[in-house]
């Protein structure tokens, strides 16, 4: 902890962090062309920018996950390198992840204090001081979690406490939190506030990355903007306005940003009808009509997902109904909504959307790899005769169709998942998070590509977190909140403050 | 915007329910503990001779090896890995316990035991600096060291075999002396399941371990030393594998190039029948030694009631699956409940 | 002594039959480089200087018997490493395989004994196969649970079965007709007829696996499940199919087995399944799934028979040979890892010296704009 009591900011006191032109590549891939931050003492930074920006690539050089390739780094004024996470543990640096990274099969407790366990005399791990300094830090958040039981089965709030409770233990002077408040709810997003604010009082630095301006408005003191790996600028908060930072995070109007094309609309493609899943979402029904882009939005953990997921067929639904074209689409059978005409473009490309091991070729063809095959057999030149149609229509920058899918960059592999689906000559699309963690240019063509095919009739069904791609594409937009859809509003209707409303309050509007 | 003020939804109710599950979760030694009572049990009521003095101390020996090399191998298995060079490692140690005593006949006994944990440390470091540096699968390179591991015993050995007869008696007598009705060999495997279980249930390296197996990944982004810490769970069954060496020698007649030969599945089986994942991460070496009693004791159970021999392998092979499916009902119904309890707070 | 090695033709089409099939992806090369480069591509090349080198140099070798014995000893594992194959590669294991095999032989010395006619015998030996396959896929494909830990069990549950069902006798008597077929040569080749079978069993699978819808599923499946389920794999039915047909193969193993050592005990095939997986291994299949061809797979198997046939050609012990085995297989997985590690190194290297001027320029905007701005 800093030893300075000052709570205030002071230009000339020695910064608890100092990153300068810090560079980071991964072979051709450049992640971090120009990263700059600063911390002082008694202050929360924000660090804002679009997905793809380098914020997590500069945050796991802060924890000493990556090495620098080039840069200056300064802790308390004097030049660090880190080379494994426990430097950046020693020299004061506490980092709490998006998705909490907490050992499933210890318990809370343990997860806390691994590492680190208080002792006995024996030199052997004391578990009742152990639980009660657990305990302790709950009580001193304002929580209560047992902290004997496993972490296993934890809610997401519940475990990103959890993570906040290990940071603050560990008494860093500097505390960084990546996106901490994308899975709470209000009550919790002050509580976290609260503890932030506490810190910093006590003369910590904390840096606070999030995509919602409001909390980053609320709670921070200055605010880095960056920009497809580069530094742009640094501003005090009071200084600076809501557009002006995404101006400079966008690096240019948002309007040429989003290329929507009012389409006309046709009759009914996708039904669903009161779906539900135990514990999972509720009572969801909705339509999406020929050449209509309905967005789904939400808090992450809201359902979203796992709703875009039964309709497809990937997960089971206990009750409701899904239908394409008027036909019901057979539960829990991804073929069957495939071959009944839907698409899914997953959020999480590199698990879910590509093979990453496996060719250009082989990823655009593998949904086609039935309708390709003649007597059973697949003829190896038609599979990457029909791959190459689709790769090349998206205009897919590869050297070759048989280059791994995981050489290309995010932008053009988002592209191989598109032209794979768009091959099967989908009715129905579902879109999960289509532009995370792509460049900017890219985004705006992938956008420029959904309002084409919604355009040719195609229904699509958009899931996103980044309110400026919901409002800027949808024709429609569904609010989900805790696994219930809480709004539906009109294109006209939907703003930032409606949505956002929507997505943390419960059931303001029931349907 | 503004900060809804809805009830916090979590914490609290959640966590007074799941604290029970949480609990039967963590007693994965429960089934197997219960399944050896009951065993022992049935067959003491068919056949009193079977808890007999001689009948226990038949019982504690066949099980001593078994159960030092299962904790050992939970070590490993607890950090999602897997050794599978044991038997070779156990039968190179055997074989140089009985080179030992013919080429230096007076050598102290205690010496000979810190040779065979040596060599067993050794080989046991091989295997855990392929694993780390190469970052190879355990599954691979360990099966590649069987048969390397094996080889050199066999070019060692050739036909050799060394006796009894070629090892001091006060050697041979800690297989037949006894303490208070149990083996002075028995007691070895004691001391060592103790120390042992300490060491994974109360410091902190033994943790480390158990992180490690329940997510790698989180591991690494946590800055434990992972590379160091799985060596160690290599290094340490190794040691093991080679006080198993040394045990051997002194419990058995003879020893050769052959030595040791197909442990390896029976030893797994052991510890995952005591509740060990095999995936990592949970699971307790009190667990696998049990798991290791129970496997041996069913053999001496089914001798005992008279069952034909040759089912014997195959109600272990059942036992095995059994575990693994029993395990596998308790985290789904877990699971459930989980989810269950949280549809509610919705 | 110098005889040019055309009894070994047969065994190169038999790969060559199949290779074109193997298109293993490789990253950043293209056309024939890709083939000519290709991990099991390179197995092929391993064992053919094997072959070369050992026709040339160890007495005996080349010629028609030894090519008999040694295809003879081979076939067993040849077998069961198809499937293996198959299965390894969607990123599961089975330790069962020489089990079922045991499991079979036993069975048909006991049925062959009670008196029953050899058509009966070989195929409830076969049926016995599938439905302990079948079991297999229960457990690890629909109940979901993890494949090491189950076929350990039931490695222990089908040799425990074939003691069950046989005991320690051994059934010797089988129709000479039967056995004298299956240690029989191609005319004067030296080559097994069954190893006709055998080919078309290694055609099938080659062919599923690399030309067929399910086999590009296999491999997708084996690099990401997740990625699978999207595009419509059935990913239980597959995994069950696939140990359905690792049990068949056993049992046809174990039945060759019988036959060829005309001999049914329960302890038949015992510790095979190590020898073929470090075969699959060493023939390029990843254990971690995604990645592996039936050639490379194939090429394995005889590399390891073929050293193991010449070390006993030239008396040396079977020491050797299991050593040998073992360091080709460390060897094969360490070896890439090194590669990729030097590979790095030298990007970065290559790219350290690089990079200082693009984030100078980027260093000294960064002061231009951020830092002056806030002065």
């Amino acid at each position: 902890m800093s030893i300075s009591p000052e709570p205030t900011v002071k230009r000339s006191m020695t910064p608890l962090l100092s990153l300068r032109g810090a560079a980071k590549a991964f072979g051709p891939v450049i992640a971090l062309a120009d990263g700059v931050v600063e911390i002082l003492p008694g202050e929360i930074h924000a660090l804002v920018g679009e997905n793809g920006a380098g914020k997590s690539t500069l945050v796991k050089i802060l924890a000493g996950l990556y090495s620098l390739d080039a840069g200056d780094f300064l802790v308390k004024g004097r030049p660090v390198t880190f080379r494994t996470v426990a430097d950046s543990k020693a020299a004061g640096i506490s980092v709490i992840y998006q998705e909490p990274t907490l050992f499933p099969d210890l318990t809370v407790a343990e997860n806390i204090f691994i590492g680190r366990q208080p002792k006995n005399a024996l030199g052997l791990i004391n578990r009742s001081a152990m639980r009660n300094q657990a305990r302790a830090l709950f009580e001193r958040l304002g929580v209560r979690i047992e902290p004997d039981r496993i972490a296993e089965g934890l809610s997401i709030a519940d475990q990103q406490i959890i993570e906040i409770a290990k940071a603050i233990s560990l008494d860093a002077s500097v505390l960084i939190m990546d996106e901490p408040t994308a899975a709470l709810s209000g009550v919790e997003v002050e509580r976290l506030f609260q503890v932030a604010r506490a810190l910093k009082t006590s003369g910590a630095g904390l840096l606070f990355i999030s995509h919602r301006f409001d909390e980053v408005f609320a709670l921070c003191d200055r605010i880095t903007v960056m920009r497809d790996g580069e530094y742009i600028t640094t501003h005090q908060t009071t200084e600076v306005t809501t557009d002006q930072i995404v101006r400079e995070m966008v690096g240019r109007d948002i309007g040429a940003l989003f290329p929507k094309v009012i389409a006309d609309v046709g009759k009914t493609v996708l039904k669903v009808s009161d779906l539900s899943r135990t514990g999972v979402f509720t009572n969801i029904s909705f339509e999406v009509k020929a050449g209509e882009i309905v967005a789904l939005a939400g808090l992450v953990g809201a359902g979203r997902t796992e709703v875009a997921r039964a309709v497809f067929g990937i997960d089971p639904y206990d009750h409701g109904s899904v239908e394409l074209h008027g036909a019901r689409v057979k539960p829990s059978n991804p073929q069957a909504a495939i071959d009944a005409g839907m698409g899914f473009v997953p959020e999480d490309r590199r698990k879910q959307g590509l093979v990453m091991d496996l060719s250009v070729a082989r990823n655009a063809a593998l949904t086609l790899r039935n309708r390709l095959s003649r007597f059973g057999l697949i003829n190896g030149t038609t599979e990457r005769r029909a791959a190459e149609e689709w790769t090349t229509r998206l205009q897919v920058k590869t050297g070759s169709q048989e280059y791994k899918v995981s050489t290309l960059s995010g932008g053009n592999q988002q592209k191989v998942v598109l032209a794979k689906w768009l091959a099967t000559e989908p009715s129905f699309l579902i879109v999960d998070e289509p532009t995370r963690g792509i460049d900017v240019g890219t985004k705006s063509e992938v956008h420029r590509l959904l309002s084409d095919l919604a355009g040719r009739g195609i229904a699509i069904l958009m899931i996103s977190s980044e309110l400026p791609e919901v409002l800027g594409m949808a024709d429609r937009v569904l609010v989900m909140h805790e696994g219930r859809i809480t709004a539906q509003l009109a294109r006209a209707d939907a703003t930032a403050e409606s949505v956002m409303h929507a997505a943390t309050a419960k059931l303001e509007h029931s349907l | 915007m503004t900060l809804d003020t809805s009830p916090p939804a979590t914490s609290e109710t959640t966590t007074r329910r799941a604290n029970g599950f949480a609990a039967v979760l963590r007693l994965r030694e429960i089934p197997v503990t219960l399944a050896l009572i009951a065993l022992v049990t049935l067959t003491y009521m068919a056949n009193p001779l079977f808890l007999s003095q001689q009948g226990v101390k038949d019982l504690l020996l066949n099980a001593t090896i078994v159960i030092i090399l299962s904790v050992g191998q939970a070590m490993v298995i607890v950090t999602r890995n897997v050794d599978l060079s044991i038997g070779s490692i156990l039968g190179i140690v055997a074989f140089s316990t009985g080179t030992l005593f013919v080429t230096f006949p007076g050598i102290p006994i205690v010496l000979v035991f810190l040779a065979g944990m040596a060599l067993g440390a050794l080989l046991g470091s091989i295997n855990g600096c392929l694993v780390t540096v190469a970052k190879v699968p355990s599954l691979v390179i360990t099966l590649g060291t069987l048969y390397i591991y094996r080889g050199l015993n066999n070019a060692w050995a050739g036909g050799t075999q060394y006796f009894a007869g070629d090892r001091p008696d006060s050697f041979g007598a800690l297989s037949v002396d006894t303490i208070a009705g149990f083996p002075v060999i028995t007691l070895i495997a004691i001391v060592v399941v103790i120390i042992v279980a300490i060491f994974m249930a109360s410091t902190r390296p033994g943790r480390d371990l158990y992180a490690i197996g329940s997510d790698p990944e989180a591991a690494k982004l946590f800055g434990i030393p992972v590379t160091r810490r799985v060596l160690l769970a290599f290094l340490s069954n190794g040691v093991l594998a080679g006080l198993a060496g040394v045990l051997y020698a002194s419990r058995f007649n003879s020893v050769g190039a052959t030595t040791g030969t197909g442990l390896e599945f029976d030893i797994i089986a052991a510890a995952v029948v005591g509740g060990v994942a095999i995936f990592g991460g949970s699971g307790t070496v009190i667990g696998a030694a049990i798991g290791a009693l129970l496997l041996t004791t069913i053999t001496s159970a089914l001798t005992a009631i008279r069952v034909d021999k040759f089912w014997q392998q195959a109600i272990v092979g059942l036992l095995i699956l059994a575990a693994i499916v029993i395990d596998r009902i308790a985290r789904i119904r877990t699971a459930k409940k989980l989810r269950l309890s949280e549809a509610r707070d919705v | 002594m110098f005889n040019p090695p055309t009894e070994l033709l047969p065994t190169a089409t038999n790969q060559s039959g199949t290779r074109t099939a193997a298109v293993p992806s490789v990253g950043g090369r293209t056309g024939i480089a890709r083939i000519l480069l290709s991990r099991d591509t390179v197995m092929i090349y391993a064992l053919v200087a094997f072959v070369i080198y050992a026709a040339l140099f160890i007495p005996r070798f080349a010629s028609p018997v030894s090519t008999g014995f040694l295809l003879l000893d081979v076939i067993p594992a040849l077998l069961i490493a198809l499937p293996m194959t198959l299965v390894i590669i969607t990123g599961e294991i089975d330790l069962s395989v020489a089990s079922i095999a045991g499991l079979t032989s036993a069975l048909m010395g006991v049925l062959w004994g009670a008196g029953l006619d050899i058509g009966p015998v070989l195929i409830i030996s076969l049926i016995a196969g599938v439905l302990a396959g079948a079991f297999n896929g229960l457990l690890v494909a629909v109940l979901g649970l993890p494949s090491l830990a189950v076929t350990i069990g039931t490695l222990a549950l089908f040799r425990g079965l074939a003691l069950v069902v046989i005991g320690d006798n051994a059934v010797a008597n089988f129709p000479p007709a039967l056995t004298s077929f299956f240690t029989s040569k191609i005319g004067g080749t030296g080559i097994p007829t069954v190893m006709i079978g055998v080919i078309l069993v290694a055609i099938i699978f080659g062919v599923v696996l690399h030309l067929t819808p399910f086999g590009r599923g296999l491999f997708a499946l084996g690099y990401s499940k997740e990625a699978a389920i999207f595009v419509g794999i059935k990913v239980v039915r597959a995994k069950f199919w696939l140990y359905v047909a690792s049990g068949s193969v056993s049992a046809l193993a174990g039945i060759y087995w019988t036959l060829r050592y005309s001999s049914a005990r329960s302890d038949n095939a015992s510790g095979l399944e190590l020898t073929v997986i470090a075969a699959v291994l060493l023939g390029g299949v990843s254990i971690f799934g995604g990645k592996g061809a039936i050639p490379g797979a194939i090429a394995g198997v005889l590399l390891i028979g073929t050293i193991n046939f010449t070390l006993r050609l030239g008396r040396i012990s079977d020491v050797v040979l299991i050593i040998v085995t073992g360091t080709l297989l460390i060897a094969s997985v360490v070896a890439p890892s090194i590669f990729e590690g030097v590979t790095k190194w030298l990007h970065a290297r290559r790219h350290r010296r690089t990079l200082p001027q693009a984030s100078a320029s980027g260093a000294t905007r960064a002061t231009a704009s951020g830092v002056q701005e806030r002065k």
